[in-house]
């Protein structure tokens, strides 16, 4: 792992919902293969009341990976900055 | 006695590749949580593990999606799904009558609810002509289903010429195409697979045969032409998704799969998969082919013994069945047991219409049905003893 991954205070984050845990894996592939930097993590109690898992990815990262998991043809319920 | 000849693969493969043993130990030993429920990196790696099953399906049979692999038990809950999550009263479905009793039962089940079902005959063989399949389409017909293998006489049905027939359906038909659903409990690992290019909407498999895995596996592949909105779920429950919600969610594959998945036997399944592409289906085939040829010519020579089927290993799978003249088939199978450790299976096998069609109902067969694991040696073996026994009864 990464210092980047660890979330330390200086790097500022966002949080990518998707539909379900099952799709979480697909998504983390899809970034992972493009280079993106990306970690599943508990969704925030704030964002979902859900069980399931989200990706976290850097803030800079943002735009490049909602361009990758659309065309990696995943859904996405929406993108937060945490 | 003999080293045990296992010859009921088309019941379940036996033995396993050793990396679908040591896959499920790992799962076991190692992984542990359950997957989607909760977020911690235990459950994160379940996750990862029960999607790569859903990839290693996907890549199998060219499915247009790793998560339109529904998981279940087995090819039986698969079938359950499609037909009765599909077909309304007043909707016309087409079958053979090839079929195994979980494509069968289903059907005359909703047969009493009002669904309409034609089976259209096979030949003495076993052998379907896509020609009848399309005749019997009405402007009701919402779909057709087909075993693609006969787990009685092996012989493969035209899955792929019926799907391709309705892959042409005129656009501006007065009716939408029926929907194909194919049973590929017999061939799925055996005999190559591509859902799209084959026309296929609905494919069910089963993970214990020819893809290596264990028992308790399976599932259904869900085309990109089903309209989920029609296909209900037979099931409901906690998928891990969607917590806040009462209703059942309405995305893949959450929509149809309920409950705790089968973490371990997922896990051993990616394995028997991953096994069977390193080996390559093409090759599977080629190997089997050879095996069943040399069988079924073996059998055939041994006076007394009636084989069954189109006795051209290239239209059938590794399945054979036969029956000696004089003797039960409960008979012959406790003889090669005890005599020759020679496993396989007697009887009807769970498909009264295929036995109807080759007419060997109600007695049966002996079925004899090879795996990827079995080998020229097994052959000879099992038709040495076969002609034993052929020899003692005449
Ligand atoms: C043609 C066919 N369809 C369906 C099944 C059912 O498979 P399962 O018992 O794994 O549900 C079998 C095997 O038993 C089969 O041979």
């Amino acid at each position: 792992m990464t210092s980047n991954e660890q979330g330390g205070t200086s790097v500022q984050h966002a949080v990518i919902l998707v539909h379900s845990a099952n799709h979480a894996p697909k998504a983390e592939k899809a970034l992972q293969q493009a280079g993106i930097t990306c970690k599943l993590i508990p969704v925030p109690r704030r964002l979902s009341s859900d069980c399931g898992v989200c990706l976290r990815i850097r803030r800079a990262d943002q735009e490049t990976a909602l361009r990758v998991l659309e065309k990696a043809r995943v859904e996405i319920e929406g993108v937060h900055e945490i | 006695m003999s080293k045990t000849i296992y010859f009921d693969n088309a019941a379940t493969s036996w033995p396993k590749p050793p990396e679908v043993v040591e896959a499920m130990v790992r799962f076991l030993d190692e992984v542990g949580a359950n997957p989607g429920r909760a977020g911690h990196r235990m459950a994160v790696e379940a996750g990862r593990v029960v999607y790569e099953a859903r990839e290693a399906v996907a890549e199998l049979f060219n499915a247009p999606d790793p998560l339109r692999v529904v998981f279940g038990p087995n090819a039986t809950e698969a079938l359950n799904l499609a037909l009765r999550g599909l077909l309304r009263p007043g909707d016309h479905v087409v079958t053979s009558s090839m079929e195994h009793n979980s494509m069968m039962r289903p059907l005359r089940a909703l047969e009493r609810q009002g669904v309409e079902v034609t089976v259209v005959h096979c030949s003495p063989e076993g052998f379907l002509d896509p020609t009848d399949v399309e005749a019997a389409i009405r402007p009701n017909t919402v779909m057709i289903a087909l075993n693609h293998g006969s787990n009685v006489v092996g012989t493969l049905l035209p899955v792929a010429e019926v799907g391709r027939m309705l892959r042409q359906w005129p656009a501006g038909a007065q009716h939408a195409a029926p929907l194909l659903l194919v049973d590929a409990a017999q061939t799925a690992g055996a005999v190559p697979m591509d859902m799209q290019a084959d026309g296929i909407d609905l494919l069910a498999f089963t993970g214990h045969k020819s893809l290596y895995g264990p028992m308790g596996t399976g599932g259904l592949i869900i085309g990109e032409q089903v309209g989920l909105a029609r296909l209900e779920p037979l099931k409901r429950g906690g998928t891990g998704s969607r917590s806040e919600r009462e209703e059942q969610p309405t995305f893949l594959p959450d929509m149809y799969e309920s409950g705790t998945p089968n973490g371990p036997g997922l896990a051993g399944l990616t394995a028997g998969i991953r096994w069977v592409l390193e080996q390559g289906v093409e090759a599977i085939r080629v190997r089997e082919m050879a095996l069943t040829q040399r069988l079924i010519d073996g059998l055939r020579g041994i006076p007394g013994v009636t084989v069954y089927g189109g006795l051209d290993a290239r239209r059938q799978t590794a399945t054979v069945s036969f029956n000696i003249a004089g003797m039960e088939p409960s008979e012959v199978g406790l003889r090669l047991d005890e005599g020759y450790g020679m496993m396989c299976r007697v009887g009807l096998h769970c498909a009264p219409a295929a036995h109807r069609t080759i007419s060997t109902f109600p007695v049966g067969t002996v079925r004899f049905s090879l795996g990827a694991l079995n080998t020229a040696e097994d052959v000879d073996g099992a038709v040495e003893a076969v002609a034993r026994l052929a020899r003692g009864a005449l």
